[in-house]
């Protein structure tokens, strides 16, 4: 995916495999992971003649912001899939909190 | 069958007073895992209530335990159809609708809790996939994938093959410690199965979505699950780095919505349960008395026990 991502433009699997230098993979293994991807969604294809073209289905930024909004989004609905870590707080709340963090190192007996 | 009706009925009625008292309440905050039984056991116990409850005006009194008083009346039916009843017509069609509504009712929350438990996979799986194509590791968050976004996220993918994902504003975000105890947080969430503790009640609204007192269940359950891992990360790491964690995320902001529908619905799912943690870490109060947390334990086991026990023994 990354190769796709990168690179403007439909490429074949001839032409993905030679921007995979790094790693010697075999021609056969590049076909099967884009079919892969392609039969997830991830990528489309067109038929270029015999050969067929990739491109990503959507950017990488595309993607990241579908999985923050997905993580971020669970104020009402409270979907048992995800847990994340602490919502936004209002400006009266932030104010509230530094209080009780300043308490804290202050407290005596420290 | 009128005697179990009022205890089922009875029982229905106390769960959501109860439930309606117990998310206002100030004690859970000192033993959030004897609430959240509690709260289990007010799901489960309303469920066979209202369940019971209309079942036992359709059963036949003189059978021991409302199922087979149930089975009595329905086999009954069919094998008088057509032939002249003992009973007046009205009470025939009345134990007949409410024969109908009790198996809907069950049908219903059976259905909700398949369907909660289906999005939740559907949603985990795409996650999964996803994360695979576009998170990195990174040395900083050991065990942890790295998101390469901007804004402060931390979450965690539960289930069989959890992951757990930090955004790379977090890591600018957070010192080494900090970083620490939120792994550690978000580590206790997947191991304890809270997604499966959290699960009956995001059914349940699913259900009455309308209803004031499961959206309030759902947000009790959730913020008492969150305060479970809150202590189980504080376990390794000193309530502050925590506490402070947790507020450089609350002011750190969501990033720009691309609607108002986003921004909207953090403020109003804010709702103070970031300051209720951050107090609750820097100044924490005793746990329950014995006394308190054996009455808790007790209330929760007649919740489930007495409905369950109606339909199979005589009143």
């Amino acid at each position: 995916m990354d190769v796709l991502w990168e690179t403007a433009g439909p490429l074949t699997v001839r032409e993905v495999s030679e921007h995979l230098t790094e790693r010697d993979l075999a021609h056969t293994t590049v076909m099967t992971v884009l079919d892969r991807l392609a039969k997830k969604g991830f990528a489309v294809r067109e038929r270029d003649g015999r050969a067929w073209e990739y491109q990503p289905a959507a950017s990488r930024e595309a993607y990241v912001t579908e999985l923050m909004l997905s993580a971020l989004d669970q104020a009402g609905d409270r979907q048992a899939a995800l847990a994340r870590f602490a919502q936004s707080v209002t400006d009266s709340e932030a104010r509230a909190l530094r209080s009780a963090l300043d308490a804290f190192d202050h407290r005596p007996g420290d | 069958m009128l005697a179990p009706v009022f205890v089922f009925a009875a029982v229905a009625l106390t769960a959501v007073a109860a439930a309606t008292m117990l998310a206002s309440a100030a004690w859970p905050g000192r033993a959030p895992a004897a609430a959240i039984v509690l709260w289990q056991a007010l799901g489960l116990g309303w469920g066979l209530a209202a369940v019971g409850a209309l079942a036992a005006l359709a059963a036949r009194p003189e059978h021991a335990g409302v199922a087979s008083g149930v089975m009595a009346f329905a086999a009954g039916t069919v094998a008088r159809a057509g032939a002249p009843g003992h009973e007046p017509v009205a009470l025939l069609v009345l134990r007949l609708a409410a024969l109908t509504t009790a198996v809907a009712l069950l049908a219903l929350l059976c259905w909700v809790l398949a369907a909660a438990c289906a999005a939740g996979l559907r949603t985990r799986r795409r996650h999964r996939a996803l994360l695979a194509l576009l998170a990195r590791c990174d040395p900083k968050a050991p065990g942890a994938l790295v998101l390469d976004h901007p804004a402060a996220a931390a979450y965690c993918v539960p289930g069989l093959r959890s992951r757990i994902v930090i955004s790379a504003g977090t890591l600018d975000l957070l010192d080494q410690a900090e970083l620490a105890a939120v792994l550690a947080h978000e580590r206790a969430h997947i191991r304890e199965r809270h997604d499966l503790v959290l699960l009956p009640f995001t059914a349940l609204y699913r259900a009455f979505p309308r209803s004031r007192v499961t959206q309030r269940a759902n947000q009790a359950v959730a913020l008492l699950v969150e305060m479970l891992a809150d202590d189980r990360a504080r376990r390794s790491w000193p309530a502050r780095e925590l506490a402070t964690a947790l507020m450089r995320f609350g002011v750190a902001g969501a990033p720009a919505p691309p609607s108002g529908a986003l921004a909207a619905a953090a403020a109003a799912g804010s709702q103070g349960e970031v300051v209720t943690r951050v107090t609750r870490l820097l100044m924490p109060q005793p746990g329950l008395p014995r006394p308190m947390w054996i009455a808790v334990c007790c209330s929760a086991a007649v919740l489930v026990v007495v409905p369950a026990a109606l339909f199979v023994m005589p009143l």
